[in-house]
């Protein structure tokens, strides 16, 4: 939000990228059999429109002037003729009617299913996009880069096709006349191209600049109403509006561009085509005066006056259609804006995932080895291998490492237990990390060589000043970002190597930055298991210690939240987003600052419902707090991406060092 | 709309109202580009004069010219003819220019004002619009406005005249066949007025899907990471298909309803061609087809030319009302918000300074919303002298920043009176009174943008030794040289590259910068160890001891050494006093105290 960061983001691309215009011709091909039928209408009502400019001399020729003076005028033919052209109309205006009724499937559909595929895509994409994206700006490319689209789909492309229709019936009735006057309108022509094509290039150009300065408003929008209290507390309003002024002028410059480009063009052509109308008039003076012979498709003969007034109003003909195209030329310079950036978002990289390890309930049997893959919750659950995978490739792998990690890989599979066929491995939560090297970007690296365990069911706790890379660590377990170097291991599986949404599934997680989405407070707890029923919601609810405030809510569960839960305190957020959690059962889970907002007596109802939940499962707390992570069964101080100390409360309390002095504030003597 | 589960969440919701005035609300927004918009149909009407103009020329040429074998005529009306076309160019030129400009200025000027009535709106204020509302107002909206008022100034001046003209040349030809313009016209206009009604409400409709779409948007790019551990890519792309569907739905219905305007305008067209034909037939034919008795062919021709003249402007015209009909709908959303008088208003005489940083509850009882039946502050009777240090505990939920956040008026209290510095916060202008309260909010929000960028929110003088001093106080200035960019490192989107605790470092530093009288942290080292939050204290005591300071936190330690503590429960003052007094009178704050220091370890008891 400053001046200088926005200068940064001057634009590079100047223009729609290429092949632009070939992908949105292939999302309308989708609808190839009602184009075919739009533009035949477009066809029938073009014929009749240019019907009725010309029936008229036939008629004032055969049907008129015939009665004219006659005594006993007979007016059966002229009326036959009239009601003839009435079912011409009729049939136009049907047809104008049908091709507007069906382009709108195929406009609308066409933008549904922009929509969707972008937003399907966009739950593809790696954290890291929506870290260093605004929202603002991708949200624009909801709104309005696919509203470019509506007009230039449902006016621009129809008028066009009438358009070049129109040009081409006067080019070839020229061409019919004479053959030398249609080349030097095509001459002209060609001129005319040039001059059209620097104004719509001029106005493409801009044309993007306003897409982008659009998308760069609404981010600012997003951005200043969604930190409205930190800008009122500050008294940052005129510091805000300040750039968001310059964001707006920028916009306005580039619009007020683009349009003066589009705007200008259908003048520019009409005059031309004035133009050219004086050249061949003197040209065709000139020759039909000097009695110049003159060569058309029905063949030579010499030039006549009518043959070239019929050209002059022929060149009129010809010429203002390709106004309107290049007229419409800048709603599809526009649209083609729109859809750079459309596209430019559908081809970011998705989040790759070459996992083939999926995670599935088992059935344990008393040998405490074999294990019987069952569709219900048993409280035990298997990692599942491909079908000619029987944990020896992994074993292949683990040998080829290095030192350490070839230990550490050999251990940890050692400790695994492993079903006889070597097809499923018991979930555990056995993390182990190993020589990892990690950084959001890979250039400045936050996680040096990290080196931990976890033991299976237990309570882990990792704690360590701010800044230790503690969320660094979980989010690296669940593959919300990859690791540059080292290996992850879950059971003994590489967690690359485990399919991302089952290793997801396995590891509920609860962030500090609790988010919550517009619906009801059931909802928002459902969301962790979207088949639980609305008792084993509220049974969550109430294991976590939610159920009560909850109740207290005008429509108790039934409220509905907005804006993110904005009527709700910090530590009810939080409560919400545990039960969440709860009801998603997972069978390990993190806890990265999830009662920090929460006073330490609910803490205490809160873990007590969740050590119960996660009994014998593997749980991650980070905390700052003494009181959420004194009862873990091992507590693993960090200090910077390495662990210093390790054991219990009372181990490290009694060992003065680290911990103790993070948890009890005291301050070392200086 | 069916199916759209969007729509009916919001239904409970107080809706804003439907706004009068619009036309006049959004030409006020007009100001420097009034010339612009004046300018515009001027030369439109010139350019139109021209083109009723031209073809008389070419019309002459053809007569004198071509068929008369002249090329000295030839040449004069071609130069005539070139130089008519030469002014047309200018004045196309120049209304193009300035129809772009006064458009695109219309829609920067709406954004501008609407920008700053958004940020002269309240909290309250801010409830009744979504943010995803208020984004597509600012955008979406706008840009239909600023398409509809270009078109309204270039065609709206050029279609009229075009028709008027044209009909007065038909009219001078015949009377009776002018009439049959006369009927065509109106039934054309009415056509075009009902079918617009009919569609209005749908795209009322589909703007407010809008609002959903960009919520569920906004909502899930905000919480990615929550879709992500939840494997719920599915579950958001239905929740977005909904609204998508929804969307495409309106869209159609009022698409079709609108197809029925071209074929009501061919219908139009061709059934008054018919009717001139027959007409100018029998006319012909009564008269002779002689000029001087009556109707010639010659006339029935032109009549038939300014016929389609006429109907070609009449189609523009429509084309304008679809626009039109499109944009009344934003039109009435901008207004909406332009007319929206915030809740929060400065006094006629403010105060300017605040004397100290002393503040007293008198009965102060608060509710967010008018509605709701339970207060969330009751009868809160509090006094807090300068430079005190209050801390203040509760249960979750028990109010406690909605205390805080009534001191600089973030929002108003119901009843009783909250005074700082002596005088109700009421009198102050806001401004002032923000200055001298300084808030570390729950929610620590910073934005894009260098470190020293956000923490100059805090003062935007700041010296770069300021800022060090600020972070050295907040203890961000270790982890801030830690980076490589030191205080120039760029933060992402809300600073997602930064932990909670570094974050809530920075906002402290970040308020420690205003240098103010009044210093609120709202539970902000939560996630800052208890070394690290004992320093932040100690560094508050010896540099800022003139401040009142409040701090709310969940830990005892926090607020041990306090002059103050305040226990909150359910919106009530349970009990006040200092750390030990508490301790032996309140059985809530020693509970609080107790599950906080049981199983600490006999050894740290010895320490102590």
């Amino acid at each position: 939000m400053s001046d200088e960061s926005f200068k940064d983001r001057k634009p590079r691309l100047d223009r729609a990228a290429p092949g632009t215009t070939r992908r949105l011709l292939g999302y309308l091909m989708a609808y190839r059999w009602q184009l075919v039928v739009i533009v035949v209408c477009i066809i029938i009502s073009a014929g009749a429109q240019a019907a009725s400019a010309f029936f008229l001399q036939p008629l004032i020729d055969h049907y008129i002037l015939p009665l004219v003076g006659a005594t006993d005028p007979d007016w059966g033919p002229l009326m036959r003729t009239l009601i003839l052209m009435g079912c011409l109309y009729a049939v136009g205006t049907f047809c104008s009617w049908f091709w507007n009724w069906l382009i709108v499937k195929v406009e609308q559909g066409t933008l549904k299913t922009i929509r969707d595929q972008m937003f399907a895509h966009q739950q593809e994409l790696p954290i890291g996009f929506f870290d260093t994206h605004e929202h603002g700006d991708t949200m624009s490319r909801y709104t309005n880069d696919t509203d470019t689209l509506r007009q230039a789909i449902s006016q621009s492309f129809p008028q066009m096709v009438s358009s070049v229709l129109s040009a081409l019936a006067a080019l070839i009735s020229m061409l019919w006349l004479s053959i030398p006057f249609t080349v030097l309108t095509l001459v002209f022509s060609a001129v005319l191209i040039v001059v059209v094509r620097v104004l719509v290039t001029r106005s493409g150009r801009y044309f993007v600049h306003q897409q982008r300065y659009l998308g760069q408003v609404n981010a600012f929008v997003e951005e200043a109403v969604n930190g409205q209290k930190v800008i009122k507390v500050f008294n940052h309003e005129d510091a805000t509006a300040k750039v968001f002024e310059a964001r707006n002028e920028e916009l306005f410059h580039a619009s007020a561009q683009a349009n003066t480009y589009g705007n200008v063009t259908m003048p520019v052509v009409g005059n031309m085509g004035y133009l050219l109308y004086v050249i061949l008039a003197i040209v065709g003076g000139l020759a039909g005066i000097a009695g110049m012979r003159n060569a058309g498709l029905t063949g030579a003969g010499p030039l006549t006056l009518g043959t070239i007034v019929s050209l002059l109003t022929l060149s009129r003909s010809f010429i203002n259609p390709i106004g309107q195209v290049s007229m419409q030329f800048n709603m599809v310079m526009m649209a083609l804006a729109g859809a750079s950036r459309i596209f430019d978002l559908m081809d970011q990289p998705a989040e790759s995932d070459h996992g083939t390890v999926s995670l599935v309930s088992v059935e344990l049997a008393s040998d405490g080895r074999t294990m019987t893959p069952v569709d219900h919750e048993t409280g035990h659950w298997a990692w599942k291998r491909d079908v000619n995978d029987d944990g020896r490739r992994s074993l292949e792998a683990a040998m080829k490492l290095p030192g350490e990690a070839r230990d550490v890989a050999l251990k940890a599979k050692d400790q695994a237990i492993t079903s006889p066929d070597g097809r499923y491995t018991l979930l555990q939560g056995d993390v182990r990390f190993t020589d990892v090297s990690f950084g959001y970007d890979p250039k400045k690296p936050v996680l040096h060589d990290i080196t931990w365990f976890a033991k299976p069911g237990q309570k882990v706790a990792l704690v360590g000043a701010t800044g230790a890379g503690k969320t660094t660590i979980t989010n690296l377990i669940n593959r919300f970002y990859d690791i540059q170097q080292g290996q992850i291991l879950y059971d003994g599986i590489d967690v690359r190597n485990i399919r991302k949404p089952d290793l997801r599934r396995s590891l509920g997680i609860v962030l500090q930055d609790v988010n919550l989405f517009t619906g009801t407070v059931l909802d928002n707890i459902r969301y962790g298991r979207l088949d639980a029923t609305d008792q084993e919601c509220m049974e969550a609810a109430r294991m976590t210690n939610a159920d009560g405030f909850i109740r207290m809510l005008p429509q108790g569960y039934q409220t509905v939240l907005e804006g993110d839960g904005s009527g709700l305190s910090q530590g009810q957020r939080q409560l919400i987003s545990i039960a969440r959690a709860a009801v998603a059962d997972p069978p390990a889970m993190i806890l990265d600052e999830a009662t920090s907002s929460i006073d330490t007596r609910t803490e205490e109802v809160v873990q007590q419902g969740m050590d119960a939940l996660m009994r014998g499962r593997t749980v991650f707390v980070i905390a700052h707090r003494l009181s959420t992570v004194r009862n873990s069964d091992v507590i693993m101080v960090l200090d910077h991406g390495r662990i210093i100390e390790r054991g219990n409360h009372d181990e490290l309390i009694a060992k003065h060092g680290e911990y103790y002095q993070l948890y009890t504030g005291a301050l070392e003597l200086e | 709309m069916k199916g759209s589960t969007a729509s009916e969440l919001r239904s409970d919701k107080q809706e804003p109202t439907h706004p009068q005035h619009t036309i006049r609300t959004i030409l006020h927004s007009l100001r420097e580009y009034r010339k612009a918009s004046l300018l515009t149909p001027a030369f439109v009407f010139l350019e139109s004069v021209l083109e009723i103009v031209i073809p008389t020329i070419m019309a002459s040429l053809i007569d004198q010219g071509v068929s008369g074998r002249s090329m000295p005529a030839i040449f004069k009306f071609g130069l005539i003819l070139l130089a008519c076309s030469a002014v047309s160019l200018v004045s196309g030129f120049m209304s193009g220019r300035y129809a772009a400009i006064a458009s695109s200025g219309l829609a920067k000027n709406l954004r501008s004002d609407l920008f700053a009535k958004v940020q002269s709106f309240s909290f309250t204020n801010i409830d009744r619009f979504s943010t995803g509302s208020i984004i597509t107002r600012l955008t979406t909206d706008v840009t239909n406005l600023q398409n509809a008022y270009q078109m309204v100034i270039r065609v709206g001046v050029r279609a009229p005249i075009m028709v008027i003209v044209a009909w007065i040349f038909s009219f001078r030809i015949s009377r009776p066949i002018s009439m049959v313009f006369l009927i065509a016209i109106p039934i054309l206009g009415f056509g075009l007025i009902g079918l617009s009604l009919l569609v209005h409400p749908i795209f009322e409709r589909v703007f407010h899907t809008y609002d959903h779409l960009n919520n569920v948007v906004d909502e899930n790019l905000q919480g990615i990471r929550v879709v992500k551990s939840y494997n719920r890519e599915d579950h958001e792309e239905r929740k977005f298909d909904g609204i998508s569907l929804a969307i495409y739905r309106a869209f159609c219905k009022a698409e079709r309803i609108m197809s029925l305007n071209p074929a009501l305008l061919n219908f139009c067209i061709y059934a008054s061609l018919l009717v001139i034909s027959w007409m100018g037939a029998s006319q012909i034919v009564a008269s002779g087809n002689n000029a001087s008795l009556g109707l010639t062919t010659g006339d029935l021709t032109a009549l038939v030319t300014y016929a389609i003249q006429i109907m070609m402007a009449m189609n523009m015209v429509s084309m304008i009302v679809v626009m039109v009909v499109i944009s009344q709908a934003s039109a009435e959303r901008i207004c909406q918000v332009l007319d929206e008088a915030s809740t929060v208003h400065d006094p006629a005489n403010p105060v300017m300074e605040v004397a100290d940083g002393s503040i007293s509850f008198r009965d102060v009882t608060f509710r967010y919303s008018d509605r709701s039946e339970r207060p969330v502050l009751n009868h809160i009777d509090l006094d807090i002298p300068s430079g005190s240090t209050l801390g203040i505990v509760g249960g979750t939920g028990s109010s406690k920043s909605s205390l805080v956040q009534l001191i600089p008026r973030l929002y108003d209290v119901t009843e009783g009176s909250l005074q700082v510095g002596g005088v109700d916060v009421r009198q102050y202008d806001l401004a002032v009174l923000r200055d001298q309260v300084a808030m570390v909010l729950q929610k620590n929000v910073l934005f894009s943008g260098t470190i020293a960028e956000n923490l100059r929110w805090g003062n935007p003088q700041a010296s770069d030794e300021e800022l060090v001093h600020a972070c050295t106080l907040a203890q961000a200035d270790g982890f801030v040289n830690e980076f490589p960019d030191g205080y120039q490192t760029h933060l992402d989107q809300g600073g997602t590259n930064l932990s909670g605790g570094q974050r809530q470092r920075l906002c402290i530093a970040r308020a420690l910068l205003k240098k103010p009288n009044i210093l609120i942290l709202d539970d902000s080292t939560s996630a800052v160890d208890t070394k690290t939050d004992r320093l932040i204290r100690q560094a508050f005591s010896q540099e800022i001891p003139d401040t009142t300071k409040i701090i709310i936190s969940q830990r005892v330690a926090s607020v041990e050494d306090a002059d103050m503590i305040v226990v909150l429960e359910e919106g009530r003052i349970l009990d006040r006093g200092a750390h030990q007094d508490l301790l032996r009178t309140c059985r809530e704050y020693r509970s609080i105290y107790e599950s906080q220091t049981r199983n600490r370890g006999k050894e740290d008891e010895d320490h102590e």
